[in-house]
C-alpha cells in the first residue's frame, strides 16, 4: 500500500483512538498511527515473523486469521477498525465487513480497483487477466482471491445496509482528476470511510 | 565433563532458602505452622526494584530454572533456554527469581519432608496445595527477599496457570503476564489424565496408603507408569513419529525372530518412567496433578472468566503451541479472548511446532524470537 494510501487512513482515525489494524503486517503502520495520531492499537496478522517485528516495535498483536470470523474481538471495543488493501485476500469480504462495522464505530477499508481502465484493458483486449505492478501474481498463483471495483464496493456496502462516509480515490499522476471524476475508471485503488447504517 | 559455562548461561548457583515462622493457611484451612522454601535467583535486583521476574515451575519442574549446581552437572536447569545473560529473560537486566512450590519435593515444605509435629516425613498427611496457595506463599518469598511488585510473573502449563492467578489474585503486584501453553481450567479429558496417573500411584503396593517414606519403600512402579502416561501427553504425535516412528531397539521384524521386540518408544518411554520414579515423590505427584484438576480461574467469578481478568492490571502475553494436545490452542484462546473482552493489552500467538506441550521448553526460533521481542518491554528501559 502507498505512502499516499496510508495517510489517508491516518488522516481519518480520530487522537487518541483504540484501533484495531486488520492484517496489520509488521506493524509499521500502527506504531505510526500511535506516534501521530495517539492511538492505542491492535494488530491482528497471521503470519509468525511480523508478529515478531510488531511485537518488537512495542505493539500489541494477536496471531489469527481474518478468514476465521474474528471471535476474538468483541463489540465497541474499538473506535476505529483498519483493513488495508486485505479485502480482496478474504475467503468471504461481505462476512469480515459486516463484522467490521459491527466491533468498532467507524471502519476504513482500502483496496485495489479492478475496474482500472488498465485492468480492463489487460481482459478486454488480451483477453487475459490482469498483471501489473500493483497486482503482480498470475490468477491461479495469488492471494487476491476476490478483485473488486469501486461500483461493485459500493453495491455491497448498500446491500450490506452499510454507509459511506467518506471515499478517497488514488489515481496516477496524470489521472488526478480523472480518478475523482470517474473512479471506477481511474482510480488504482479506493479507500473507504465506512459505518453500519443509522450508526 | 565440566559443563559449558560460557556465552549465555547464569553459571554456576547455589539454592536459597527461606524459612517462613508465620503459619501458612492453605485454601482448605490446613495449617503449616512454619514452612521453607526453596529458591533460586539469577541476575541482581536493582534499587528501585523494578526488575525482578517471578518464573513459576510447571507439574515436574524445581527452583532451578537455569544455570548448573556444579560443574559436573548432566544438564542445566529445566528453563535454562530462556534464561540468561542476553537471552529472552536477561539476567544481565532483570532479577530471575524461581522457587519450588509448597508440597513439591525438592526442598520445600512437601511430603518428603518432616512434619515438625511428628518428626516423621508428612507423607500423604501434607496438605493439599492449590494454585492461589501457591501464589500467596510466592508473595511471601517476594516480601522476604524485599521485592515491591513483579515486573514480570512468567510460566508455561501448571506455572501459566499460577502467572495468571498472580494477576488475578494480586494485581497491583504483576506488571507483566506471560502464561504459556496454559488453560483457564481442566477439561474433563485433563482430569482423566491425572486420574490415570494417581490410580497408578495408588495402585502400587508399596505405596502403603501414602506412607512408604516411613515405612522405608518407594512406589516406583506407580510413578513411572504415572509419568509414562503424563509425558506421553506433553508429546504430539506427529513429533513421536519424527523421533520414534516405528524403529526398534530390539528384536527384528524377520518372520523367524520371535526375541523380544522393544520399539523405541517404548524403550523411550521405560526410561523417562524409571528415572522419574525414583527423582520423584509419588506424594507431591498426586498433590500436583490434583491442585491441576482444582484449578479454575473463574471459580471465584461466577465462572466467568471475563470478570476475573477485569481485576487484573497486567500487559498479558499468551501463546500456545499448535500441536499441544494437553492444553491446546483453544484454550489459550478462551484466555486470550477473555482478556479482550476485558479490554486488557495482550498479545497472543500460537507457535507452530511438532514439540506438543513441551513446546514451551524445547527450542523453536520463532517462540524464541516472539519471547525476545515482548521480554523487551519488561522491566526498566
Amino acid at each position: 500500500m502507498s505512502r499516499l494510501d496510508l495517510d489517508t487512513v491516518l488522516s481519518w482515525v480520530p487522537e487518541g483512538s483504540r484501533v484495531l489494524d486488520l492484517g496489520c503486517g509488521d506493524g509499521a503502520f500502527l506504531a505510526r498511527l500511535s506516534e501521530e495520531r495517539g492511538a492505542v492499537g491492535v494488530g491482528v496478522d497471521i503470519d509468525p515473523a511480523n508478529l515478531v517485528t510488531a511485537v518488537s516495535r512495542g505493539l500489541d498483536v494477536i496471531q489469527e486469521d481474518i478468514n476465521d470470523g474474528l471471535h476474538c474481538v468483541i463489540a465497541n471495543r474499538f473506535d476505529v477498525v483498519i483493513l488495508a488493501h486485505a479485502l480482496q485476500e478474504l475467503t468471504h469480504p461481505h462476512i469480515a465487513l459486516q463484522r467490521m462495522v459491527d466491533i468498532a464505530d467507524e471502519a476504513i477499508v482500502s483496496f485495489p480497483n479492478f475496474g482500472h481502465w488498465s485492468c480492463r484493458l489487460h481482459l478486454g483486449v488480451k483477453g487475459r487477466m490482469p498483471m501489473s505492478r500493483v497486482m503482480p501474481r498470475h490468477w491461479y498463483d495469488t492471494p487476491n482471491i476476490h478483485f473488486c471495483t469501486v461500483t461493485d464496493f459500493d453495491a455491497l456496502c448498500s446491500a450490506l445496509h452499510i454507509d459511506i462516509i467518506d471515499r478517497a480515490t488514488i489515481a496516477g499522476p496524470a489521472q488526478h482528476f480523472l480518478g475523482r471524476w470517474f473512479p471506477n475508471l481511474f482510480a488504482t485503488s479506493a479507500i473507504y470511510r465506512i459505518r453500519r447504517s443509522g450508526g | 565433563m565440566a559443563v559449558n559455562l560460557s556465552d549465555g548461561s547464569v553459571g554456576l548457583v547455589t539454592p536459597q532458602v527461606a524459612h517462613f515462622d508465620e503459619p501458612f493457611t492453605f485454601s482448605s484451612g490446613a495449617v503449616l505452622r512454619s514452612h521453607e522454601l526453596v529458591y533460586e535467583t539469577y541476575g541482581q535486583l536493582n534499587n528501585a526494584g523494578d526488575n525482578a521476574v517471578l518464573i513459576c515451575h510447571a507439574l515436574s519442574g524445581s527452583h532451578h530454572a537455569a544455570g548448573y549446581h556444579s560443574q559436573d552437572d548432566r544438564r542445566p536447569g529445566w528453563w535454562d533456554l530462556a534464561i540468561g545473560p542476553g537471552k529472552p529473560i536477561d539476567t544481565d537486566r532483570l532479577y530471575v527469581v524461581c522457587s519450588n512450590n509448597l508440597g513439591c519435593c525438592d526442598g520445600s515444605s512437601g511430603p518428603n519432608t518432616i512434619n515438625p509435629a511428628t518428626s516423621e516425613p508428612w507423607g500423604g498427611a501434607f496438605p493439599q496445595p492449590q494454585v492461589k496457595d501457591w501464589v500467596r506463599s510466592q508473595k511471601r518469598l517476594a516480601e522476604h527477599l524485599n521485592i515491591p511488585r513483579w515486573a514480570a510473573v512468567i510460566g508455561g502449563s501448571l506455572g501459566g496457570m499460577q502467572a495468571l492467578q498472580w494477576a488475578v489474585d494480586f494485581p497491583d503486584w504483576v506488571e507483566h503476564c506471560i502464561a504459556l501453553a496454559a488453560a483457564p481450567g481442566l477439561t474433563a479429558q485433563n482430569i482423566a489424565f491425572n486420574e490415570i496417573a494417581r490410580h497408578a500411584i495408588l495402585s502400587d503396593p508399596d505405596w502403603c496408603q501414602g506412607d512408604y517414606l516411613a515405612q522405608g519403600k518407594l512406589p516406583t512402579r506407580g510413578v513411572a507408569l504415572a509419568r509414562m502416561v503424563g509425558h506421553l501427553t506433553y508429546m504430539s504425535a506427529d513429533g513421536m513419529s519424527d523421533r520414534f516412528g516405528r524403529e526398534l531397539r530390539e528384536g527384528s521384524f524377520a518372520p523367524s525372530d520371535n526375541s523380544e521386540w522393544v520399539f523405541q518408544v517404548e524403550s523411550y518411554l521405560r526410561h523417562q518412567g524409571a528415572r522419574f520414579s525414583t527423582q520423584f515423590d509419588a506424594n507431591t505427584y498426586v498433590l500436583m496433578t490434583r491442585a491441576l484438576d482444582l484449578f479454575d480461574l473463574a471459580a471465584e467469578y461466577k465462572n466467568d472468566l471475563v470478570a476475573a481478568l477485569s481485576v487484573a492490571k497486567a500487559n498479558f502475553l499468551i501463546a500456545s503451541f499448535s500441536s499441544d494436545w494437553r492444553f491446546p490452542p483453544q484454550r489459550s484462546i478462551e484466555i486470550r479472548d477473555a482478556l479482550l473482552a476485558a479490554g486488557k493489552p495482550v498479545t497472543y500467538a500460537n507457535i507452530d511446532t511438532d514439540n506438543g506441550h513441551d513446546g514451551f521448553l524445547l527450542p523453536n526460533p520463532t517462540y524464541q524470537a516472539l519471547l525476545s521481542a515482548w521480554m523487551c518491554r519488561v522491566g526498566p528501559a
